[in-house]
């Protein structure tokens, strides 16, 4: 267990810059998930703080000591890969015992360690199986495993769950949970889902283009996302983000929205009439209204699941409408209706897509 | 009504009797013109390649005679003999046609010009004088095995079956260290001047020995090795197909295994022996068997650079067979047989690793 910082790394292939300075700290015994959209540099993060990859600037700091130079092997991390990486000639067992024999460790020590390990992740019955003789969620749990034995400083994660079907998946997911529960240890992870972020994390890392966007516990990113892109990625599906402009700012926030006049008490934030804004609101935010609707919108297309109802509408000169509703929506397409925001979940971004400051 | 669905019946009844008879169908189906061609393509093919060896095999049990004859006979064939009671030595049987046009079994006592004196052996009283172009030998199959064992006895023969043996077991371990450790560092690590080190690899391909057996003849002697196995063995080490037919496999290793290993605290040493070792193993033994028939069949660098007889291998030994006069066919023949053993036995046993690929690589 430890703690992580990572100071001004930057990297770069060649011409092309991954990653354009970044400044973070995971404390000890810290769930941290890195997300963001496929090619954001997650991946490559990743790999700097394990040590596969170097930084082209910058440092690496584990427990207070510096870890730049440090090659992979040095660094006493642990990582379960995308593709599980197990090697396909060795046991289960010897697949798990392999980094505690380069570790030095008695045979004792090693058959205690792996033991544990696998009564843990219930794979007992299959420690002298070959990988190939496995299914994907058992590889998956000896990737884990290979992971835990070796007590490391930090886990790291790659995607682990994205060659799972989407059932296991979710088993997985809490298994993880669960596991992180018990062991403690400081885990960083890697995906492009959403949904395993909000679940899994005691913090979120949303990164876009090398960039970190927003740094958070799922909730405060949820509730008060700094940018549109952060306000987008986070949250299934997403918020709606509609253009709007100033009319008037003076305790009371005055937006004109594809011709129809929206106020929101709010306090003045010297926003001059005319201004571009865009207002951010979530699906589940939208009520239905009869009387005095905010706009009035024609239904795209209903999805019913059951539990809830997501209705897509649209209205002219605005970008689709996503709404939820609780329950079983009577709602069929071509049907018009009337819709209010709900005026303290609404989000302001200026023109650049940051959030205006709150009051 | 009735008759059109039986008619129906039997149509489609009949169909299915056409469809079961093509292609190994159902037990006296003739076979399609597709298949013998096929057949008799495979059987040419057989013919090809087996051919020769099986003349070869065939004709090391002839006797040296026998080897001379014309026209030549596939199986090796011996003239029959017989005791005859009176004659101190066995004589050789002849199919005789007597004057009166009768046929008969005859023993040939001598020869004197272009008359046979011969005996009949089962009455060694009766006597004929024989033209010679009256007779034919009576002959029967039979094996010369003497083509084997007489240079095996005579000749150093097991010591250069050792000598060969040595030297084609230490070569081909070495070359399969070097050239995998070659390969590991060309396919595994990223650095400057990769691509034109593979090249210089590559580019000594285009090189033949005969161009180079001079230097590195004079190499050998500054190095105080000639007459030693291990100039043999040494110069052929690193082979540039060798470390070529590695690097391609090792690439296709997925990276992941590799930076697992590193994860794992594992050396580069342990990645390279415990990780990628195993792995390419098809690859290996591929080269394995290459190594082998090369180091086997070498015949002008051991040549070259071995001139005592106690260090010739079997290929240099059974240049000694051939003479600037003559040339002992016989042995000679024999002799590639056994060297032939070995190679075949190899391959016997290796060729079925080749096969089992890496479709075993645990990934998704």
């Amino acid at each position: 267990m430890a703690e992580l910082r990572l100071v001004g790394a930057r990297k770069s292939f060649g011409p092309v810059d991954v990653l354009h300075g970044i400044d973070l700290a995971v404390q000890d015994g810290e769930f941290v998930v890195f997300v963001g959209p496929s090619g954001c540099g997650k991946s490559t993060l990743l790999r700097v703080i394990a040590g596969l990859e170097t930084v082209t600037e910058g440092e690496v700091y584990i427990d207070g000591q510096r870890v730049t130079d440090r090659p992979a092997s040095e660094r006493d991390l642990a990582m379960v890969f995308q593709s599980y990486a197990l090697y396909p000639h060795m046991s289960v067992r010897k697949n798990m015992a392999f980094a505690l024999e380069n570790m030095g460790l008695k045979s004792a020590e090693i058959d205690a360690r792996v033991t544990r390990a696998a009564t843990m992740l219930r794979l007992t019955d299959y420690l002298e199986r070959r990988p190939k003789a496995l299914s994907g969620g058992q590889r998956q749990r000896v990737a884990i495993g290979r992971a835990i034995v070796r007590d490391p400083k930090i886990f790291l994660f790659d995607e682990p769950l994205s060659n799972l079907d989407a059932e296991l998946r979710v088993a997985t997911r809490k298994e993880l949970a669960a596991l992180h529960a018990e062991i403690g240890g400081t885990m960083i992870y890697v995906t492009h889902d959403q949904v395993e972020a909000m679940t899994l994390a005691d913090r979120i890392v949303v990164l876009r283009a090398g960039r970190i966007e927003q740094v958070g516990s799922p909730l405060e990113l949820y509730n008060s996302p700094c940018n549109t892109f952060v306000a987008g990625f986070i949250g299934s599906p997403r918020m709606n983000l509609l253009p709007a402009t100033v009319t008037g700012d003076d305790g009371t926030l005055r937006l004109n929205l594809a011709g129809r006049a929206i106020a929101v008490e709010r306090p003045a934030a010297g926003l001059a009439p005319g201004k571009p804004v865009t207002l951010g609101i979530r699906p589940e935010h939208i009520v239905m209204a009869k009387a005095d609707a905010d706009l009035t919108l024609t239904v795209d297309l209903v999805e019913h699941l059951g539990g809830e109802t997501f209705v897509y509408a649209s209205a002219p000169g605005l970008p689709q409408i996503t709404l939820r509703q609780d329950g079983q929506a009577r709602l069929a397409r071509g049907e018009v209706i009337g819709i209010r925001f709900d005026p303290p979940h609404l989000h302001f971004f200026d023109e650049a897509g940051a959030t205006l400051a709150r009051p | 009504m009735a008759s059109l669905s039986l008619g129906r019946l039997s149509l489609a009844r009949l169909s299915l009797a056409r469809l079961a008879g093509q292609r190994r169908g159902g037990r006296g189906a003739p076979l399609h013109w597709t298949d013998i061609a096929a057949y008799a393509y495979l059987a040419l093919g057989v013919l090809l390649m087996f051919g020769p060896v099986a003349w070869l095999v065939l004709s090391s049990f002839k006797t040296q005679s026998a080897l001379l004859e014309f026209p030549p006979s596939f199986l090796p064939f011996a003239q029959q003999e017989v005791s005859v009671p009176g004659q101190p030595q066995p004589l050789p049987l002849f199919r005789v046609t007597l004057p009166d046009g009768s046929v008969r079994e005859l023993a040939q006592v001598r020869r004197i010009g272009i008359m046979a004196q011969m005996v009949d052996p089962k009455d060694p009283a009766l006597e004929f004088s024989i033209p010679i172009d009256k007779r034919e030998p009576v002959r029967k199959v039979a094996f010369a095995v003497e083509n084997y064992t007489e240079p095996l006895a005579q000749f150093a023969f097991l010591r250069f079956l050792g000598n060969s043996v040595f030297v084609t077991v230490v070569a081909t371990l070495i070359t399969l260290l070097i050239n995998s450790m070659a390969a590991y560092a060309l396919a595994i690590y990223e650095f400057k001047g990769k691509g034109a080190a593979m090249l210089a690899v590559i580019g000594t391909l285009m090189i033949p020995i005969t161009i180079i057996l001079v230097p590195v003849y004079l190499v050998v002697t500054e190095l105080g090795l000639v007459n030693s196995l291990w100039a043999v063995i040494l110069p052929g080490a690193a082979t540039p197909t060798g470390v070529f037919l590695l690097r391609q496999y090792m690439l296709t290793l997925p990276r992941d295994l590799i930076e697992a290993g590193r994860m794992d605290k594992a050396s580069e040493w342990q990645i390279y022996w415990r990780i990628v070792m195993p792995l390419t193993l098809p690859a290996l033994s591929v080269l394995a068997i290459f190594s082998v028939m090369w180091r086997w069949n070498e015949f002008l660098w051991p040549l070259a650079v071995l001139t005592k007889t106690e260090v010739y291998t079997l290929q240099i030994g059974l240049n000694a067979f051939q003479g600037e006069l003559q040339t002992q066919w016989h042995y000679l023949l024999a002799m590639t047989v056994v060297t032939l053993i070995p190679v075949t036995l190899v391959f016997v046993f290796l060729q079925r690793l080749i096969t089992t690929g890496i479709g075993s690589t645990g990934m998704k």
